[in-house]
């Protein structure tokens, strides 16, 4: 075999592995989301068996239909809690993304003074678990009569969201050159429009990947709105799960469903902003 | 009409001061260039005229109007960036014509006004280019014509060919000259290269640390420096600038070496004063290697040592050695010369300059 042949040989050997070990990360990645499906399609005997049964038996939507089915039949008030995620989800990630946008400018453009300590005051409010809040919230909230509404719950969240939001959209300002903006004023914006016309469109990417991280931070949190949450008012899904324990017994195929419910939205939402993200506008704006 | 006035325009960031009050008057159509080191205050200059820096004190007028305080859009002004600045999410078009659609143009104004810059500037094939695509120069006329579109009283331009490469400079270099040929507007230019300025003003103004040194036609500075400054800013290679003082008709030089006190200087000088001495390498050659100025009776001439030579071609530049340093001369129909040999030297006073060395002010007028 000549050399040439053996090297076109070793490569094709190595596309293959490199195929195989990238199916088999990727496999270890989904493991727990496939499990979740299939769980949420088959009886709790399937799901608790030991060894674990890997190919369903039986498969059923009942889960599903039972979810839906109303109060009594088994069914959780789900399409409330589904308004309310909604709507706590995606207020408090506009607004979050709206201050966020104003700060993250802010820092990437002016001078003022204690730019350098309010920045990591932000970040430092990063460092705190937000369960750690939840008990002095809960008080302010019961004091303040907000405690089981939509606005409580957006408060919180864009409490939580907004340092991050603020520290991903600075970084994406610094990179749209200041030249931009100037060149757009002398060509007859105002310091709005060149902001709107110009820079904003450049720093897009950042700005919709802040977004979706401010989005799904919002519609997965569990552990402040299971304090901050009583009734079908304001219940968020991921605190509709615990509708599917009881004193004795939890409901892992009902756990599931609703589990597979919460995932879609999340899913096709980042499906829609991803385009947006496409990174790299900025290349030949300026010298390179 | 759009002449340009600054009077007394002075800038401070806080307590320091980086333009101290400088006054310019720039004609109607004229190419003026700002030139000086970094740091000397013409890119704060040309921001300030732009409307892009607030002003700290003093005016500027454009076409006679007071626009100290309006915003850069109402100062029908354009200004091609030493970035470029081109906006990368649009395409070459829809750059050129930005300024167009913020000022509301109608569609085939718009239009005419994009495929008349295009085509001076020969952007024909890049329209539905985006920047990302095309090459540094291409962007370079990109960017010079987003300026041309507005068809703006005055346009500035901030070290625009900084970014390319030397032949690319040249050759953009001539394409400005044609330009300001053909749109006959009036252009502050700002460069710290001098031979950028040199080439395209009409007038230059030499400025250092926020002052302005000189402002002249380019023979002027070149061949009437006010200052030491100019002369040693002005003029590749450089003039050669050494301290002396005035003895008996003579220029004493630290080392000990002499030359005649020039004529011209007859009368401004007085014994012992101290000045310094200035000669461009194209007075100071190997004799018979230069350029006669027909005062022959003022012509220097002595034998030094060679210390090294830079051939160029048509010419070499000649280091000779003279009061222990090299100075530079420049040799035409060069003949081959090695180091360590000694050759006759010519000084040609007539041409040569004093500055005082306390002030640095030229010694001529």
């Amino acid at each position: 075999m000549d050399e040439n042949a053996s090297a076109r040989l070793t490569r094709r050997a190595l596309t293959v592995a490199h195929r195989v070990s990238l199916f088999l990360a990727m496999l270890v990645i989904c493991l727990p989301g496939i499990w979740i499906v299939l769980s949420s399609l088959r009886p709790t005997v399937e799901i608790m068996a030991k060894p674990p049964v890997w190919i369903p038996q039986e498969v059923s939507l009942d889960a599903y239909i039972a979810m839906f089915s109303g109060i009594g039949k088994g069914g959780i008030p789900v399409l409330d809690y589904f308004r309310n995620s909604l709507i706590i989800s995606v207020t408090s990630t506009v607004i979050a993304v709206a201050i966020g946008m104003a700060g993250g400018y802010a820092f990437a453009r002016y001078r003022f003074r204690g730019k350098s300590g309010m920045f990591l005051g932000l970040m430092l409010t990063r460092t705190v678990p937000g369960i750690a809040l939840s008990l002095p919230l809960f008080f302010l909230y019961v004091r303040l009569g907000i405690i089981d509404t939509h606005i409580g719950m957006i408060l919180a969240y864009v409490a939580l969201n907004v340092p991050f939001t603020i520290w991903l959209i600075d970084g994406f300002f610094r990179q749209v050159p200041k030249d931009l903006a100037e060149a757009a004023q002398i060509d007859g914006c105002t310091r709005w429009q060149a902001f709107w016309q110009v820079e904003f469109p450049l720093a897009r990417p950042g700005i919709a990947s802040a977004a979706i991280f401010a989005f799904l931070t919002c519609w997965n949190e569990f552990a402040l709105a299971s304090q901050l949450t009583r009734s079908v008012n304001s219940k968020t899904l991921p605190v509709g799960l615990l509708d599917y324990t009881a004193e004795f017994t939890i409901d892992w195929r009902g756990m599931c469903a609703l589990a597979v419910v919460m995932i879609i939205p999340a899913l096709t939402l980042t499906y829609i902003v991803q385009k947006h993200l496409v990174g790299g506008l900025t290349s030949g704006a300026v010298k390179g | 009409m759009a002449t340009v006035s600054l009077k007394k325009l002075t800038k401070r960031y806080g307590n320091m001061e980086i333009v101290h009050g400088i006054d310019l008057e720039i004609a109607d159509r004229e190419f003026i260039a700002l030139v000086g080191p970094s740091g000397c205050g013409k890119s704060t200059t040309l921001r300030m005229i732009a409307g892009l820096e607030d002003i700290s004190g003093g005016n500027i007028d454009i076409g006679g109007r007071t626009v100290n305080d309006l915003p850069p859009r109402s100062r029908n002004i354009s200004m091609v960036f030493q970035s470029y600045a081109l906006y990368p999410h649009m395409t070459v078009r829809e750059n050129l014509g930005f300024s167009l659609k913020i000022a509301g143009a109608a569609k085939d104004d718009m239009d005419r006004r994009v495929a008349e810059a295009s085509a001076i500037l020969g952007l024909d094939e890049l329209l539905e280019r985006r920047p990302s695509q095309l090459s540094g120069g291409q962007r370079q006329r990109v960017a010079m014509g987003r300026a041309i579109v507005r068809d703006p009283d005055v346009f500035l331009f901030d070290e625009p060919l900084s970014n390319l490469d030397a032949k690319l400079r040249t050759q953009m270099r001539t394409e400005i000259k044609k330009l300001h040929a053909k749109v006959k507007s009036t252009v502050i230019y700002v460069t710290h290269d001098q031979v950028e300025a040199m080439t395209l003003a009409d007038r230059i103004v030499i400025m250092r640390s926020g002052y302005i040194e000189q402002v002249g036609t380019p023979d002027e500075v070149f061949s009437r420096p006010a200052t030491r400054f100019v002369a040693g800013f002005i003029g590749s290679p450089p003039m050669n600038l050494h301290e002396a003082t005035v003895s008996d008709g003579r220029l004493v030089f630290s080392g000990g070496d002499s030359l005649p006190l020039p004529g011209q200087f007859n009368s401004k000088t007085a014994a012992g004063d101290k000045v310094v001495f200035g000669i461009r390498p194209d007075d100071f050659y190997p004799t018979g290697h230069g350029l006669s100025s027909g005062g022959e009776a003022e012509v220097h001439r002595i034998e030094l040592p060679v210390s090294i030579t830079e051939p160029l071609g048509n010419e070499t530049l000649v280091f000779a050695e003279f009061n222990g340093t090299d100075w530079v001369s420049r040799m035409l129909n060069p003949k081959p010369l090695k180091a360590g040999d000694r050759i006759g030297m010519s000084f040609d006073l007539s041409r040569a300059h004093l500055f005082s060395a306390e002030t640095g002010k030229s010694l001529r007028n």
